[in-house]
């Protein structure tokens, strides 16, 4: 901290002047303003150890996510590709996935009530929260499972029909990211069982703990928000 | 440390150190060069992967020469191997045809993404930016360890559909062709791989053996290649991104970072947001091969004279758009990190600051937005409305504006200098000769009205072998060269570097420029024997030239192996910073220690490209001297008012 202070007047008057000249890259100071002594947008220690605060989960996680958007986009255009082609045609959907859909909200709820039990403090609640989640998560898995079954039954498989292979395809790999998820999840409630929750074995600060929960968070959030817009997709795109 | 509450505060360098401190070096053998998880070491095996990799390719773009220019002449050897492929030693069509395939698929994913993103990328963005490793080093060796599995399944789908292939092997192979039988639907046919070319056109991929030898498990097994590739890069981007993002040493703002670790960034943004495509094509098109759907095969397709009716409605031309949404940002995948590269070593060795760091900074980025909005021009021929092809042509032309930007910045940076005519500088600059020569075609590709009729000739093979493929090698030239001496504590020989360079230079050029004539007479791509074209029959000179000079080329690559093993051992010593460079890697020893910086934090005080600094002792600054050092204090107020001026890339430090 002390660093920090001591160089921020040393860095206010070369700003304003390189402003004048219109050079935005060329800042005086070792820090780059509003970045703090590290390179990093985080504000946590300076460069090399500055994965110690864990900062790096969050953009991993942002950026993984980027990455399955651009997977589910192309998915996306090729379903509304296929969808201009004559030989189009539906497939009535199982009513469970309207069950699914509402479990996967209560996970994703649950979760969100978990994290904030976590930043209160109250661990134990945090824990029982956190079970919840991976329970309705793998309850959704479950109700997918039920929705294939039902199609399966009704004599709709993966090549009946170019609707019914995009189902099939969309709803499989939503699930196999999912499961990444739920891995997620298990790892958060296995380490949230430990007795000193890692902390003792130095495996990094609190801070980094909490960006783990933030990761995975963040991830189980956007399984959340990728089936409803598949669902979506899939219910009216027809 | 506290449980539950995270620190406000944790600014102690030792307690920061004790936390962070996650990696100790290994001292296993395995653990230290196998699975290591140090970002050098990982960065050198994809260099090894890519090395391995260029050598096959290369070997198949001989064997394809060898085909065209003596199309009945027996190779003995060839018979050996590739019994069905080559019967007697004379390559049947379809074995031409897998050659092109294997060639481009090697090319491009294991050499050109591979090398100068996961090899260099790996090795310097993190000494770059003054990290001690990646953002998540084991997900950095799985990307490795995934990559060289894509590679293996790619091996494999040469073999194993050729049941003759390897008469030692003979009990592994017969359990592999049957477990081909068995699995991947298919095999047998005898030929050297998948032969759909690496764009992997459907029909003729989604439909297994009846669309010819190769066609059955070899192209199963080329798509999970592919797709395993996919997400190795995947991986490695995230890795990529989340590390320049996150670890920057102290002071170092990302408009002072070197232009290396801002093409590889851009890099691996294309990377992340293309691959997810091309992984959707490749798992659309396992389903049609292997589940029965219909996402790019029409109905009623007679294939081998047989009447396909399981089959109704997809259609190939999807597939072509979601490939060359990945196909068109591939490119400047695999030239950016020779941009950046380039940039950096023209800078070095002009002993002048980069011409315009901010609008190189800005081109590239420019680059790759556009990248992602042109991959329509791959298709101009596909029956896709006017209206579109000009879209796409107008959208295409754009990007010459950014590359001409990169040019005459690195022409600026010649302007006037005392050149150190280096061998990396020499690769350096003919990565300029080749971006431009092979670049300046792609304006006339981009053009709809002329490339209706150059599509798929000869044209578009040298435009593109140019442009991406030949330039891009340079930069990976200009970077083995460059930075050898950093990664392994010796110098690579001069004498010899010089010999590689001059016939590699005029050689790539004896080879590809011919080629553009071809391609104006009509040579169609992709073709085994142009016997039946009489029209063709006066480019036999070219032909023969291009052959030859391609024999002499490859050949010459030889020294630069030799060069590279040799100097190993026997390379003079190299110092810290034997080319008086600015950059961070050349603060720390050669090689560098385990954790880069032995557990210090750089402080970076100016941008990436200090060279002839007024008053400064020499004439260059690193960016690790503090003010104090680099110029005299009294001198220093008056160095400072023009220093925008003279330092060129506006990277003047006020801070005094």
């Amino acid at each position: 901290m002390a660093t920090t202070t001591a160089t921020t007047e040393t860095r206010e008057r070369p700003r304003a002047k390189d402003a004048a000249r219109g050079l935005g890259g060329a800042r005086g100071g070792p820090y780059p303003p509003g970045r703090g002594p590290n390179g990093g947008p985080n504000g946590g220690r300076g460069g090399p150890l500055s994965d110690s605060d864990g900062a790096h989960f969050r953009i991993g996680a942002w950026v993984l996510i980027a990455a399955v958007v651009m997977l589910f986009v192309a998915f996306t255009s090729a379903y509304m590709f296929r969808a201009s082609m004559r030989d189009w045609a539906t497939v009535e959907l199982p009513r469970v996935l309207w069950l699914s859909t509402a479990l996967i909200l209560a996970s994703s709820a649950a979760l969100e009530v978990a994290r904030r039990r976590l930043r209160r403090g109250e661990r134990a609640a945090y824990r029982r929260w956190l079970a919840s989640s991976l329970v309705l998560g793998g309850a959704f898995v479950v109700a997918q499972l039920l929705a294939w079954r039902q199609l399966v039954a009704a004599g709709v498989y993966m090549a009946t029909n170019p609707y019914s292979s995009f189902f099939y395809l969309l709803t499989g790999l939503h699930g196999l990211h999912l499961l990444g998820g739920l891995a997620g999840l298990c790892y958060l409630l296995w380490r949230a069982g430990l007795k000193d929750d890692g902390a003792q074995r130095g495996r990094g600060t609190a801070r980094r703990r909490a960006a783990v929960v933030d990761a995975v968070a963040l991830y189980w959030h956007f399984m959340d928000g990728l089936w409803v817009y598949l669902f979506a997709l899939l219910f009216l795109w027809r | 440390m506290s449980e539950a509450v995270p620190h406000a505060d944790s600014h102690g360098p030792e307690e920061g150190h004790a936390a962070a401190h996650h990696h100790t070096p290994p001292s296993g053998f395995i653990r230290k060069y196998i699975f290591s998880l140090d970002h050098k070491v990982i960065g050198i095996q994809y260099l090894l992967l890519a090395l391995f990799s260029v050598f096959v390719g290369l070997i198949m773009s001989v064997l394809m020469r060898l085909n065209l220019t003596w199309p009945d002449h027996k190779w003995p050897l060839l018979g050996t191997i590739f019994k069905a492929g080559a019967p007697g030693g004379q390559m049947s069509p379809e074995f031409y045809l897998s050659l092109v395939t294997m060639h481009g698929t090697i090319m491009v994913f294991f050499v050109l993404t591979t090398a100068p993103q996961g090899g260099f990328g790996n090795y310097f963005l993190p000494i770059q930016i003054g990290a001690d490793d990646m953002a998540f080093p084991v997900l950095n060796m799985l990307s490795f360890w995934t990559t060289l599995l894509g590679l293996v399944v790619l091996i494999t789908a040469i073999f194993v559909e050729g049941s003759t292939a390897f008469s030692i092997s003979l009990h592994a192979k017969s359990g592999l062709a049957k477990f081909a039988e068995t699995y991947l639907g298919g095999g047998g046919s005898g030929t050297i791989g998948p032969i759909g070319g690496w764009t992997g056109y459907p029909t003729l991929s989604a439909l297994g053996k009846i669309a010819g030898p190769g066609q059955g498990a070899g192209a199963t097994l080329w798509i999970t290649s592919i797709a395993i590739f996919c997400v190795a890069s995947l991986l490695g981007a995230l890795n990529f991104i989340t590390t320049l993002l996150n670890m920057r040493t102290r002071g170092m703002s990302l408009m002072r970072m070197p232009l290396t670790c801002w093409s590889w960034f851009t890099t691996a943004i294309l990377a992340l947001l293309s691959f997810p495509v091309l992984l959707a094509g490749g798992i659309l098109l396992l389903l049609d091969r292997h589940a029965g759907t219909s996402f790019f095969i029409p109905g009623n397709l007679v294939v081998s004279d047989q009447l396909l009716t399981q089959h109704a409605g997809g259609s190939p031309i999807l597939w072509q758009h979601l490939f060359w949404f990945f196909g068109h940002p591939e490119v400047y995948i695999a030239i950016l990190p020779g941009m950046g590269a380039t940039s950096h070593i023209l800078s070095t060795f002009a002993r002048k600051p980069i011409f315009g760091y901010r609008a190189m900074v800005f081109a590239m980025f420019a680059i790759g937005l556009l990248g992602f909005f042109v991959w329509g021009h791959h298709m101009f021929i596909s029956g896709m409305s006017p209206y579109s092809g000009m879209a796409f042509s107008v959208l295409t032309l754009c990007i010459g504006v950014p590359s001409a930007v990169k040019t005459f910045n690195w022409l600026g940076t010649l302007w006037g200098a005392r050149i150190r005519f280096t061998v990396p500088m020499l690769f350096a600059i003919g990565f300029v000769s080749l971006f431009v020569a092979g670049g300046i075609t792609g304006l006339v590709l981009g053009q709809t009205s002329l490339d209706l009729s150059m599509h798929d000739t000869y044209f578009v093979l040298a435009h593109f072998h140019l442009v991406m493929g030949v330039a891009a090698i340079f930069g990976m030239f200009a970077g083995i060269y460059f930075w050898f001496p950093k990664m392994f504590g010796r110098m690579m020989s001069d004498t010899l570097g010089y010999i590689h360079f001059w016939p590699t230079f005029v050689g790539v050029y004896a080879i590809f420029v011919p080629m553009h004539a071809m391609g104006l007479v009509g040579m169609p791509r992709r073709y085994a024997s142009f016997a039946e074209y009489v029209f063709l029959n006066k480019t036999h000179p070219l032909v023969m030239l291009v052959t030859v000079a391609a024999i002499v080329t490859a050949a010459v690559q030889l020294i630069f192996l030799f060069n590279f093993f040799w100097s190993l051992f026997k390379g003079r010593r190299a110092g810290d910073n034997p080319w008086e460079a600015t950059t961070l890697e050349w603060a720390v020893p050669s090689p560098p220690p385990f954790d880069n910086f032995g557990g210090r934090v750089p402080t970076v005080y100016r941008g990436a490209y200090e060279f002839a600094v007024p008053d400064a002792p020499e004439d260059y600054v690193m960016q690790t001297t503090p003010d104090e050092r680099a110029a005299n204090a009294p001198a220093l107020a008056g160095a400072g008012e023009q220093g925008g001026e003279v330092t060129g890339n506006g990277h003047h430090d006020g801070h005094h």
